[in-house]
Parts: structure tokens; sequence; C-alpha cells
């Protein structure tokens, strides 16, 4: 299946200007270590799936609860190298994202703070390309939590299943479609995997928000996708 | 330290062998699961290539194949695989493909083998010594429904006959007439079968049949001194041991031929003829009936019983449901009993007074099998006077009984035969029997007497027996306390669950490897089922037509009473394949099932059908305990 094209950054190009411009040791390996191929196929990438829980979805005046990876690439999940944190946020926890998140004040309070987690958490993604779905929360909340802790935001390649999916779906729906304004399809992650006969996960946390996240863009590059399609296609 | 996977953990909760392995272990699994997806029609295991994970299905369906492409199984979710190529040689065995889109769990193979060495219930699921081939002798028994795919070793039932090139023709019809054979093989002692040195008589170079006999010896007025070899016919079809039926009928109908020998590596192991094909076509248990009354003495029965193993079988592998089946072998055993009635009535005159023959247990119950013991009574007449009558009884009794045991249904255990006077009650004092029974429960006195509610009749005035099973169906509904005494009784048989944990264990005496399917199994199921009838006044005696019954009315939680039907028709399913293999394989038949024998997926069945008849057994626990209603 062929995409309309989105405005693409030269990821390769970009990693060496943040090389260059950043005064943060650990930023610095982060983009050193940046998998920074964009020419090679889907089948050889090492990717990691990464969802947050945040205190609400304002990146400006929320925080991030907790954080879920769990690094896989076309032919495997592997799930014993997935990690899970539940970390302080600096905004007090609203009431109705502890019902989603299942995670308490309790838990919270005993949690460290994010600043605590930023190497490991680099560390875990350097070399691999980060995939979430719905690109804007983790991009933006990591950002945000990386500026006010180290006073340097942070930018990285990721694939978005969300993305993924509309063009999908867009696809499938055709000039017709568009012209008559049918309705494209739920782009929300239970309705994307529900698509592939993925399983319905019942727990909602950080850990198996990733880990369907990681089933679902495995889905999607075999239905959609030839091995050999570039990195450089879906990565933004 | 690791994540948690939660919705890995909880998936492999609930699915076997998984479900056995304590928490930690269990999360500790999940934890190192991969995860794969394909797309459906995409192939997962590709014949002869590596395997290094055990599959299990998460979604979607996963068919798997047999080298020659044919389906070998279909897996839905929680649904393994690739367990035969880890434990061969790692090399896959059965290729396998995606049916839909699925998401396959990969647990690798140092991660299995640990798990295997250390828990037993894990390891025992995997146990393959003895499944594929009781798997493979189960899928044979099913395609050998007809003629098309039985082989015609299956129709030999004697042994071969054979004679010299030099023998008589006086010798050789001594000996046919001895044998009672239609048909003797010729074999060449200068013409030795290679491979095979011992009691080699050489070769087969040709028959001799009543026919011959008839046509190149007396109609030619030959010698008796004539020599085999002068008058054998030569033009033989020999057929193989493999070949099937149907190859056997095109040979006779294309040369014409109604004797062919059947060699196993050119060694002869017999003749069939066309009689032989058409019993075989006509085996059926309608026709074993008609032919069990055209008997004339114990003698004639005995020898006509010899045919019911092969009735059994027959009807396993027509794909009788063990309903059918029990049926079908009760009917039988009912005529075998009509039959030494009438003949015992010929011996010994007609009765002094009227009296009815009844039949109990599972005979009663029309679920006898092959292997069962005769258990029967005698309503006699309450105008039977014992000084003069009970000579009479005495003798039809014992008659009927060694008839029986000579017919294969063994004596029974408990001595409850119409031999033993005690057995031989008029109808007041069976009345006053059950009554008894009924009114003034004993635990062990029921426990003996369980099998009396079980009863039919079968010769005679068999209409006493049916005021009795009115009678037992009145009563029993309203006698809570009998009720609680039949339910308690109903709870001494446990199903054999341990078995599955840890049959590995369990190294000492002879049958520790096996269970009984009927003692442990059908047995108490059938005791449990015969509470609830008797709790709502079913007079039905089969269980199957006791548990429409309990459906009707109501008695059960919604689905229990289909979950007990279920479990009943597996279990009775496993014994009589497991039987009729027996039979198939030369072995004495019996109840007793090593499962290791079985395929991991019969032995969850298996586990699943016990499970059912232990929570029947501590449901009866609470609704019949005798202070409480029924209900």
């Amino acid at each position: 299946m062929v995409f309309k094209k989105s405005a693409v950054i030269d990821w390769s190009t970009r990693y060496e200007q943040l090389i260059n411009s950043t005064e943060n040791k650990v930023l610095k390996n982060f983009y050193s270590s940046a998998f920074n191929q964009p020419l090679a196929a889907i089948k050889d990438v090492p990717f990691v799936a990464m969802d947050f829980e945040t205190t609400g979805l304002n990146s400006k005046n929320d925080d991030i609860v907790s954080v879920g990876l769990v690094p896989f690439n076309f032919q495997r999940i592997y799930c014993k190298h997935s990690r899970h944190w539940v970390v302080q946020p600096r905004r007090n926890l609203h009431e109705e994202s502890i019902v989603i998140h299942g995670i308490t004040h309790s838990e919270v309070d005993d949690a460290p703070d994010f600043n605590r987690i930023i190497e490991p958490l680099l560390q875990a993604l350097s070399g691999k390309v980060v995939v979430v779905h719905y690109a804007a929360i983790e991009r933006q909340f990591l950002n945000n939590a990386l500026l006010l802790r180290l006073k340097e935001g942070i930018e990285f390649a990721l694939v978005d299943t969300m993305d993924i999916e509309r063009k999908a779906l867009e696809a499938r729906q055709g000039l017709l479609g568009k012209l008559f304004n049918t309705n494209l399809g739920s782009l929300r992650l239970t309705h994307c995997r529900e698509r592939y006969s993925l399983p319905a996960y019942k727990n909602h946390n950080a850990l198996t928000d990733a880990l369907a996240t990681a089933e679902l863009l495995q889905a999607q590059l075999s239905h959609h996708y030839k091995l050999e399609t570039p990195i450089s296609e879906l990565w933004e | 330290m690791q994540a948690e996977q939660v919705e890995i953990a909880q998936f492999l909760a609930q699915h076997p062998p998984f479900d056995d392995l304590p928490n930690k272990a269990l999360n500790e699994l999940a934890q190192q699961v991969e995860v794969t997806y394909f797309r459906a029609q995409t192939e997962i295991l590709h014949f002869g290539k590596d395997i290094a994970d055990l599959y299990v299905v998460r979604s979607g369906s996963v068919e798997m194949y047999r080298r020659n492409g044919e389906l070998y199984n279909r897996l839905s979710v929680g649904g393994i695989f690739g367990q035969m190529g880890l434990l061969m040689n790692r090399k896959v065995r059965f290729p396998a493909t995606a049916l839909e889109d699925s998401l396959v769990y990969c647990i690798n193979v140092e991660l299995f083998n640990r798990y295997c060495d250390e828990f037993d219930a894990f390891a025992d699921y995997f146990e393959t010594d003895g499944n594929v081939r009781l798997h493979q002798a189960i899928v044979e028994q099913a395609d050998s429904n007809d003629l098309t795919t039985a082989k015609v070793k299956s129709l030999i039932h004697r042994d071969v006959v054979t004679v010299n090139t030099t023998s008589t023709i006086q010798d050789i019809a001594k000996l046919m007439t001895e044998e009672a054979v239609s048909s003797v093989l010729v074999t060449d002692i200068n013409k030795p079968i290679n491979d095979d040195p011992e009691e080699d008589d050489g070769q087969v170079v040709g028959i001799i049949t009543d026919r011959d006999l008839r046509s190149k010896v007396v109609a030619q007025g030959l010698a008796f001194d004539t020599q085999a070899q002068d008058i054998m016919s030569t033009n033989l079809v020999l057929l193989d041991a493999n070949s099937y039926v149907f190859e056997a009928v095109l040979a006779m109908l294309r040369d014409n031929l109604h004797h062919l020998p059947v060699v196993q590596k050119r060694r002869p192991i017999g003749v069939i003829s066309l009689s032989d094909i058409l019993r075989y076509e006509s085996q059926s248990s309608l026709l074993l009936v008609r032919g069990i009354l055209a008997q004339q003495s114990i003698e004639d029965l005995a020898h006509y019983a010899r045919q019911l193993p092969n009735v059994f079988v027959r009807m396993v592998n027509e794909d009788a449901n063990s309903h059918m089946i029990g049926t079908a072998m009760a009917v039988i055993g009912r005529t075998f009993k009509q039959r030494l009635l009438g003949l015992a009535e010929d011996k010994f005159g007609p009765a002094p007074v009227p009296y009815c023959f009844i039949a109990l247990g599972s005979m009663a119950r029309d679920e006898q099998l092959i292997v069962t013991d005769q258990d029967n009574a005698l309503i006699l007449d309450d105008s039977y006077d014992d000084e003069k009558h009970n000579e009479y009884f005495q003798n039809i009794s014992d008659f009927v009984c060694d008839g029986l045991a000579q017919c294969g249904y063994t004596y029974c255990d408990g001595e409850i035969m119409a031999s033993f006077k005690k057995w031989r009650k008029t109808r007041s004092e069976w009345f006053d029997q059950f009554a008894g029974w009924m009114a003034q429960p004993k635990p062990q006195a029921l426990l003996n007497s369980s099998i009396f509610f079980d009863l039919d009749g079968v010769w005679g005035k068999t209409k006493w027996a049916d005021e009795l099973k009115i009678f037992i169906a009145k009563q029993s509904k309203i006698n809570r306390l009998f009720l609680a005494n039949m339910a308690s009784n109903a709870r001494n048989r446990t199903p054999p669950l341990g078995f599955f944990k840890g049959f590995v264990m369990e190294h000492n005496g002879q049958h520790k490897h096996s269970m009984n399917l009927k003692r442990r199994g059908t047995a108490p199921l059938s005791d449990v089922i015969r509470v609830h009838a008797l709790a709502v006044g079913s007079r039905k005696q089969n269980s199957f037509e006791r548990l429409e019954d309990i459906i009707e009315a109501n008695l059960l939680p919604e689905g229990k009473a289909q979950d007990l039907r279920d479990a009943l028709e597996y279990i009775a399913m496993m014994r009589i394949r497991h039987q009729a293999w027996q039979i198939e394989k030369g072995e004495e038949p019996d109840n007793n099932l090593d499962p290791r024998q079985l395929s991991p997926f019969e032995q969850r069945n298996l586990k699943e059908a016990f499970a059912i008849l232990e929570k029947a057994q501590s449901y009866l626990k609470f609704s019949y305990s005798a202070n409480s209603g029924v209900k």
C-alpha cells in the first residue's frame, strides 16, 4: 500500500545538528547513539514501544506518572527487556486519571522523581526507533519533563501507530469517501487493535499499552508494508 | 527489575498447562514471553527448520499439518504447538500456518525445559510417549468403518490351516473336517521363506477347497492317495495382510475366486472367503440378536458370544456414541438372558408359579459395555411356596447364571445374582425390601443395594418390574433421608484428578500408572445422576434419559445437567475406545487407562470431565444433606 507522504524530517541531518548544539552530556550521548539509518528496511529496525500515563492531557500543566517500554522488532516482541517506572509528578493527581491508570496516591508518593529515571530511560531508548500511539503526548511530555529538569528539551524520530492507522483508513476510504466525508473509523488504540484481531486488554497501565502498541505496529507492518520498506517512510 | 506483564500472566493463568503453575512461576514466565503477529495465511513453522520456542496462540487460529499436507490439528486461543519439535530433535515436525490473523506467544526452549524439570504437571502435559500411538490408533479405528478402509487382516479370525504338496487328499479331507474349514493352503517345503527360518513350511504354492475335492477328486474318481500338488489350484491371488477389504472383493469378482490366501511377508496367515466378507458386512447387532435366539444350547450360545467383541469394535468404528453402544450391548445381553431362560424352561419344564427375571445395574441402565459382570434377581408370584418351588427356581437360576458366565458375563462379586436365594423374593417381599431401604436408610445397606435402583424386567412378568420402578420413583422423591444417604454414597468414589498432577511420582504397584475409568469415572457419574433422578421421581433407568428428566424438572442450576451429560459421554467413549483398541490388539479388554497414552488434548478433556464429576459430587453434599430440602 502506498500512502501519501507527510512532511518528512531528515532525521539523519537533524541528529548531527543536535549532537553539536546540545550542552548536556546525557542528551549528547542519546543523540550520538540514535538509530540513524533512514534507509534501513523495516524488518531490520530495532524498535521500542513507549507509553506514558500522565496526570492530564496538557503537557504544560500536567506531568508524567508512569513510563512503559517494550523493545521489539518486526519478528519478535521481547517482554523480558521491557521496563516500567512509576514516578512522582510535580502536579497533583487528578481524580479521573487515578481511575484510568489504577495508580494510587500512595504508590506515587513512594515513587522517585522523574529526574532519577532520565538516564535509564534514555539509555533504554538509545539506538532504537521509538513507537507510540499518538505522537503528540509522548513527544511533548518527554520534552517538557526534560526542559523542566535539564533546562533543555529533547527531539527524537518516532513512529506513530495512530498516524499509520489514519493513513491506512484514508487509503481504504478512497477519494469518493473523502468527498462525501464518510466516517473514517475510530483511531483509539483499542479500536485500531480490533481491526487486526488483536486481543482486547483489560489492564491499562503504561506497560500494557506499550505492549499493545508494539503488537499493533507488528500487525500494521505485516498488513500494509513490505519488509524492505525503508524506515524513513514511517518515522516522523 | 523486570516489569510485570499483567495481561500475559492473566491469559496464561486461564490455559493449561500454565494454569497449574504457581503464581510466581507464572509471572516469571509472562515476563519472559516473546510475542509475534502473523497475518492470516502466513507460514509460522516450516517443516524441518530449527525450532527454539514453544508456541501459544493468544488470538486468532493456527493450523498444523502433517508432512504430506494433511491437516493434523487446528488450534484456537490457548492452543499450544511446537512441543513435538522441541521434544524430538528441535526440528519442526508439524508445519504451522496462521489460519486467521494471529498473535502468538513464544516460550524459549531453555525456559520450557526448565519448567518441565521444575513442575511435574507442566511436564506431564507434554508427555508424549504413548499419546501419538493411541491417537493414531483412534484415528485408524475411526477410519476403518467400511469396506474401503478396513484391512483384510481384520477379517481373519482363525489360524491358517496348511498342508504339504505331498499330503494325500484323504488326509486333507480329514483335516478340513476336523478343523471345520472349507479350504487349506498348500505350502512347498522346497521354497523356504528367507526371512522366517523358524516354523518354515515354505511359501504358499496352491489352495485346495471343498469344491476342488468335489469337482476334481470325487467327480473324476481319483484315488484317495492322490497328492495335494496334483489337484491344487495354482492360479493364486495372494493378498497382503495390509490390503483393503475392497481389494479382496475386487479380486474375487475379477477372477471368480471364493477363497483368497492372506500372507504377511510371504508367510501365510489366513484365508478369507466370500462368506467372511458377507459376515463382515452383516455383523450388525440386530443380526447378532437374531443369531442368539437361534442357538440351541449353552455351548452354542457360548460359541456364538465370541462374536461379541467384534460387534463391539465394529460399532465403535462406525462412530456410534456411548448411548448407542451401551444400548446395543444391553440388548444383546438381555437377549442372551432371554435365550438362556427359554432353554432353562425347555430343560426344567414350565415355571410352577409366574415369575419375572430382572436385570440390575449397568444392563438395566443400558450402559453395558464389553467388560461386565452379571447382576440379576427374580421376582416371584406371591403364591410362591418355598418348600415346593425353591428347587425349580434354584435350577433355572443356576442354569442362567452359569450360562451367562460361559458367554463371558462374569459372576457378580457382590453375589447379586438370582442363583442366591436371598435375591429370589416374592412381589410383596420386594416391595417391603424397597420400602425398607427407603424408609429406614442405612448408608452401608444402601451402598450394597444402590444397584437395585437400576432395574429392568427381562423375562416373564416384566410388568412387575415396571410396578417396582413406579413405586421407587414415588417413594424416593419424598424420602429426604434416603436421598441424603444415597447422595452420601454417591460421593464415595472420587475422580482420579490427582493423577493429572503427579502420576509420574507413583511408580509402585501394578495399576498405579492407570486409572479405572469405570470405578472412578462412569460409575460415580451414574451414581450422581441416579440420586438426582430419584429426587425428581424419574422412572428412567438410562443415565442420559435420566438427565433429560432432571433437566425438565429444573432441578439443577442452569447448564449443570448438560455438563454431566458431556462428562459422562466423554469418559464413556474414552472407556469404549480403550476397550475396542485392546480387543483389536488381541488383549483382554479392561477399564484401566494409562493417561500417558492420551494426547495432551485428550488429557485436558478427560481432566475437565473428571472435574465436572468432582463438582457434581460436592454439589450433592449441600443439596441433599439430611436436614435440608431438595432444592
